[in-house]
């Protein structure tokens, strides 16, 4: 008689675990405006069907939670609103009599769900129907409902897959004038929901618009601009929000003033991204052609007293202010003042006026776990830096930066130190940076976003000797003249409604990092483009923009599994010294594949029925 | 071009034809439902499923475009499998009592159903419930809708009103009204062009026959109807008679039949809202500063629900005299009871119309004058007409040529183009043009204004005065007229609006037939009855002009203000009076 056996599992089980994949898959890829009570009964069912069935509360409750939900849903069976008193008192019993998780967390989603959307819940039993709030909350495409910017992915797909790169240029420029910015570093947050996930994996999206930029002309023509209207536009600051805001504000007729502090334009583009993440010369070509819209530029033009706020404001019909958020925050510990403690912003914007700091032998360490961080980890590894160390107080799961840049870092030879709390800086006695006490800390319970908190560790604080400290723990917006102008500050940004603007009556708008914090390029586009829409309305007009390129017909053809194709890079060992990109181009071959990967969400589904093109806005 | 294979013919078709569209022309069908060509081109259905060989997913043949060396088959094992399937579903979500359905017959949903010899249904029904109030003149039957979308399309694309909406999500999603809001809040214009675009029963107007079934065994109603000009072009469709074979005479026969004791004709009362519309023009155009700019015709009760909600600051600008409809029923318990010598108060005046907001019309409280009740007591459509004929067995065979009543059946041929699109603009610049110079134009003067574009405009001279004249039908051009005469870039003088593309022909109360728009053609026979009527000018209608003489006095005098004008500006919105 055997005593132990080898676990195995059966077809059925692997089945069904097959099917857990394809559905944690689809609930990656979930479309918008489901109506939220129907999602809950089939969440619930789910959870109901995951009971081991040994207690009542989760065996019968569950059941039971779900015939109110029902009876809440079908327009058969009327019911009064009291049925949510029940339905929240026998969710609590659950939640507090169940013996495990399967019951308790799926009585809590119920809970969570009568305090998140319980207008829609009173709806659905007074009126039969979802609750205002989520009507036109649908959207046909999920890519574009999920670019900020609103970019036709669909659109550009199917034209790089014709071959029609210069097409998909214009096509992409009519909701965002930096496709090539985009291209080489955007969040690309259009691929978190694509419906391609259903199948296998979100459409490498970025990857096409990047081989639509890298086969298009030299020069790609932009839409003729409108008739002039005598207005006169102040855009204060040269980066993607101010761009994209005077770039589409030129080509409706305006007579566009761009205000930069700095020499060149691009703001972070330039001034915080490294260029083997973006060449200068890919950034240029984008700046070139928003500039030929006709902007008149003022650089090294620095806006610096409340007076020269209300100069501008005063010789202008409107005004966009867009100076970012460059400032560095302070870390907070004992010798942070220290020679050689730099914080990353001032590092990252001399090396865009070419000004390379000399790490030639040192040891660098970067405390800090977002995008920024790991950029100035590498850059100090390309400027000779013998030693590159990331020290972030959480686990790497926590960290802002995209797992790319993270792996980036870490191929190119970048260590990263996870859960230390940067606690003193030490320093010689000259002055100099010799090295950081780290404290180590555990993950704790997580806080409201759902992330561990850290906690100090029972364990003694550690050293790490070294010679630079960079901070990259975020930045703040120098708004002081701004502020004494008049505008107002929430939390050291400026404060704007959803469509921009600042103050209607005198015709302020802002958007980008100054609105938001430190943001991404594609959600400054976002802001630009929102601000030019409603600076034209402000004037009195009505300036569509259109493009007028024909889409070619989806393919008629089976959408099967199969491989998304991702850019490959330059070896680690090869780029880590230089400053040439690091990401290497797709072939025609594999840009072929990928974009017919794309299921074409704006000609099936309910993007034939609605709002599948959005032709101007 | 584009070489293909359908079901192994050979074809070739230009670039972007759709595989339906193919196939079609070599006299392949597909069924499809909900597609409607260039409104609702969206595969919700799945019932036009072909295969492409090759695939292993079906296409659907409505909107997918033709590739080259394509090879279609739209009756392989799996095509009909699946379309089987496809309409089984269907059925399980639809109300299938047909036989108390009005679309019964003429329904797409029945028709392909019994093609495919659907006998029993495999699975539940899961029909919606119906939750409409039945009062209204615009009814939905949420238990037979096959949210096909088509209502939702029409009434955006078309009509550009956006009442209707796709509610919910998932496996509860139907159609409702847009912004959550209830049918009567909604600015619906009861045009009806979602009724006369369902593919299935859904949409419908409250059929009002069993009021008229009522009245008409009542031995002490006196029972007078009247009949819209664009009746004429459509009564004989439902009940199987051709263009020709169904003549004004026929069916003023079968009403006769019906048991009317009086029949006149609306184009009666269309000649005598020329002369009071155009003599209203001429007042107009001739003191031109006291009045606001351009004048609108006001016969269109959906363009005047459109104009009260969308644009309430012209309604200073509609005309005042009554539609032709309701100048009718003020005559009929006045002058026309004085002349038959009969009670008023035991007149029941029945109207007959294309339309489903003619029922909204006479039931405005603002609108009676006549002091005899509703001046119009019942609406009819041409639909609910067909289903009178029906039930009384008329055999269309039966039917013989006979006359109106004397002497309110009579009409000219300018009251019988009201029906089209243009038309009222034409009959009035006929007699404008007399009341002007005291002599005729040649009738055919302003033919210029006819025919289907949806916004026409024209400037003709009169006696050296140059009269700016505009014309727009279906609602979404109207809204493009009005925005442009808002913005004052377009300016004219006399702009004549139908809610119906097309005009009343293309009306919300006329008979359908899937897929097939017949405005333009029905528009053609009332050109023709013009054409070759006795009489083309309004003013020379030998009823109307007694009319005059021993009633009214003169058009626009005190009487005539009494009866056949109106205050719009009173007329309230609701739809059940």
């Amino acid at each position: 008689m055997d005593r132990l056996y080898m676990k195995s599992k059966d077809r059925a089980q692997y089945a069904v675990e097959g099917l857990y994949k394809d559905l944690e898959r689809r609930i990656v890829s979930s479309p918008a405006g489901q109506c939220p009570v129907d999602m809950a009964a089939a969440f619930l069912r789910m959870c109901h069907a995951q009971s081991c069935g040994k207690c009542v509360p989760c065996r019968v409750g569950l059941g039971q939670l779900q015939n109110m939900l029902e009876d809440i849903l079908s327009m058969d069976t009327n019911v009064d609103l009291s049925i949510l008193n029940r339905l929240e008192k026998t969710a609590k019993a659950i939640k507090d009599s169940a013996d495990c998780a399967i019951g308790i967390e799926a009585a809590k989603m119920i809970l969570r769900g009568l305090e998140g959307f319980r207008d829609d819940y009173e709806s659905h039993i007074l009126n039969h129907f979802c609750a205002d709030n989520i009507i036109d909350k649908r959207q046909s495409v999920p890519c574009r409902g999920g670019c900020p910017a609103g970019v036709d992915i669909p659109g550009y797909t199917a034209l790089v897959h014709a071959g029609r790169y210069d097409d998909a240029v214009k096509l992409i420029r009519k909701d965002n004038p930096f496709p090539t910015v985009c291209a080489l570093i955007c969040e690309h947050p259009c691929e978190a929901k694509c419906r391609r996930n259903i199948i296998d994996a979100p459409v490498n999206i970025r990857a096409i618009k990047r081989f639509a930029v890298d086969n298009c002309s030299d020069v790609v023509s932009i839409p003729e601009k409108m008739d002039d209207t005598g207005k006169r536009i102040a855009v204060i600051g040269g980066g993607p929000s101010g761009l994209s805001a005077a770039y589409f504000l030129a080509i409706m007729g305006h007579k566009v003033t761009v205000f930069e502090k700095r020499s060149q334009l691009g703001g972070m583009l330039r001034y915080g991204i490294p260029s083997y993440r973006l060449p200068r010369e890919r950034l240029q070509w984008d700046i070139d052609a928003i500039a030929a819209t006709g902007i008149e530029f003022k650089t090294d033009y620095d806006v610096k007293s409340d007076e020269a706020v209300k100069e501008i404001k005063e010789n202008y019909d409107a005004m966009f202010i867009s100076i970012g958020s460059h400032n560095h925050r302070n870390l907070g510990i004992p010798g942070e003042f220290a020679k050689g403690v730099i914080p990353a912003v001032e590092m990252l914007r001399g090396i865009g006026d070419d000004a390379m700091p000399d790490f030639n032998g040192k040891s660098v360490v970067v405390i800090g776990g977002g995008n920024v961080a790991m950029d100035v980890a590498r850059t100090a590894k390309r400027l000779g830096a013998s030693e590159s160390i990331i020290v972030y107080r959480r686990r790497r799961d926590d960290m802002t930066a995209l797992p790319e840049e993270i792996e980036g870092a870490i191929a190119e030879g970048c260590q990263l130190f996870q859960l230390k709390a940067p606690s003193e800086i030490i320093v010689n006695k000259n002055g100099n940076v010799k090295g950081l006490y780290v404290q180590p800390q555990i993950a704790g319970e997580a806080d409201k976003s759902g992330r561990p908190r850290p906690v100090d560790a029972d364990q003694p604080r550690e050293k790490i000797m070294c010679d630079i400290i960079i901070s990259a723990i975020g930045q703040a917006t120098d708004l002081e003249f701004f502020e004494t102008y008049g505008i107002p500050v929430f939390k050291g940004n400026v404060k704007t409604e959803r469509s921009s603007v600042v103050d209607r009556v005198q015709g302020i708008y802002a958007g980008g990092d100054c609105v938001t914090g430190p943001s991404t390029v594609i959600n400054a586009v976002a802001a630009g483009k929102v601000a030019a829409a409603n600076i034209d309305a402000y004037l009195g007009y009505n300036h569509e923009i259109t493009v007028d390129i024909d889409i070619p017909n989806p393919i008629v053809e089976d959408k099967k599994a199969r491989g998304r194709i991702e850019l490959k890079e330059r070896y680690a060992s090869e780029r880590g010294g230089d400053f040439g990109e690091v990401e290497l181009p797709m072939t025609r071959e594999e840009s072929l594949a990928e974009c017919s990967r794309c299921l074409r969400c704006d000609e099936c589904g309910f993007g034939s029925f609605r709002g599948g093109r959005i032709e101007k806005w | 071009m584009v070489n293909l294979k359908i079901d192994g013919q050979n074809i070739s078709v230009p670039e972007g034809t759709t595989i339906l569209e193919a196939a079609t022309k070599v006299g392949i069908k597909i069924p499809h439902l909900c597609y409607l060509k260039d409104i609702n081109e969206i595969g919700a259905c799945r019932v036009c499923l072909v295969e492409k060989v090759g695939m292993d997913k079906l296409v659907t043949a409505c909107n997918t475009a033709v590739e080259e060396g394509m090879e279609i088959l739209t009756n392989s094992s799996r095509v009909r499998q699946t379309r089987r399937i496809n309409v089984e579903l269907i059925l399980s979500d639809h109300d299938c009592k047909c036989v108390q359905c009005v679309k019964s017959g003429n329904c797409t949903l029945q028709k392909i159903a019994n093609d495919l010899g659907i006998i029993d249904l495999p699975y539940e029904n899961i029909a919606d419930v119906n939750r409409w109030d039945f009062n209204l003149p615009l009814i939905r039957e949420a238990s037979k809708c096959v949210k096909c979308m088509r209502c939702v399309q029409i009434c955006e694309k078309v009509q550009g009103m956006n009442v209707w909406d796709i509610t919910g999500s998932g496996y509860r999603t139907s159609i409702g009204i847009a912004n959550n809001k209830k049918i009567t809040e909604a600015d619906c214009a009861l045009c009806g062009q979602c009724i006369t675009h369902c593919p299935v029963g859904a949409l419908r107007e409250r059929d009002d026959r069993d009021v008229l079934r009522e009245v008409l065994a009542d031995p002490d109603k006196i029972t007078m109807v009247q009949i819209a000009p664009a009746i004429r072009t459509a009564w004989g469709e439902g009940i199987g008679l051709s263009k020709t074979e169904s003549t004004t005479g026929k069916l003023v026969s079968a009403l006769r039949r019906i048991g009317f004791d009086y029949i006149f004709d609306t184009t009666y009362s269309a000649d005598l809202t020329i002369m009071e519309e155009g003599s209203e023009f001429v007042e107009r155009f001739t003191h031109k500063d006291q009045y606001s700019w351009p004048m609108f015709t006001s016969c269109c009760p959906g363009w005047i629900r459109f104009v009260k909600t969308q644009y309430p600051k012209y309604v200073k600008n509609l005309s005042t005299a009554k539609s032709p409809q309701q100048m009718f029923g003020a005559m009929s318990k006045t002058y026309i009871a004085q002349k038959l010598g009969v009670d008023p108060d035991k007149i029941f005046s029945v109207s007959i119309m294309p339309c489903v907001a003619k029922k909204y019309e006479k039931g405005v409280i603002a609108v009676d004058d006549t002091g005899h009740g509703k001046d119009v007591d019942l609406v009819l459509t041409t639909r609910e007409l067909v289903r009178m004929i029906r039930a009384d067995n008329i055999q269309p065979s039966d039917l013989k040529e006979e006359e109106f009543d004397p002497i309110f059946g009579e009409g000219s041929g300018a009251g019988v183009i009201f029906g089209a699109t243009g038309g009222v603009m034409e009959a009035a610049l006929r007699s404008a043009y007399y009341l002007v110079t005291g002599e005729n134009p040649e009738p055919d003067s302003f033919k210029s204004i006819r025919g289907m574009d949806g916004w026409k405009e024209a400037t003709f001279e009169i006696k050296g005065l140059k009269v700016r004249v505009a014309i727009a039908s279906g609602l979404g051009n109207t809204r493009k007229l009005m925005e442009a005469i808002d913005k004052g870039e377009v300016k004219y003088d006399f702009v004549e609006i139908m809610a119906c593309p097309g005009g009343c022909v293309g009306g919300g109360g006329q008979p359908t037939q899937d897929g097939c728009e017949f405005a333009e053609e029905r528009g053609q026979i009332l050109y023709g009855l013009d054409k070759f009527a006795d009489r083309r000018f309004s003013h020379e209608n030998k009823a109307v002009q007694l009319t005059y003489e021993e009633y009214l006095g003169n058009p626009n005098s005190h009487r005539a203000h009494e009866l056949l004008h109106t205050d719009l500006e009173h007329w309230e919105l609701d739809m059940i009076k």
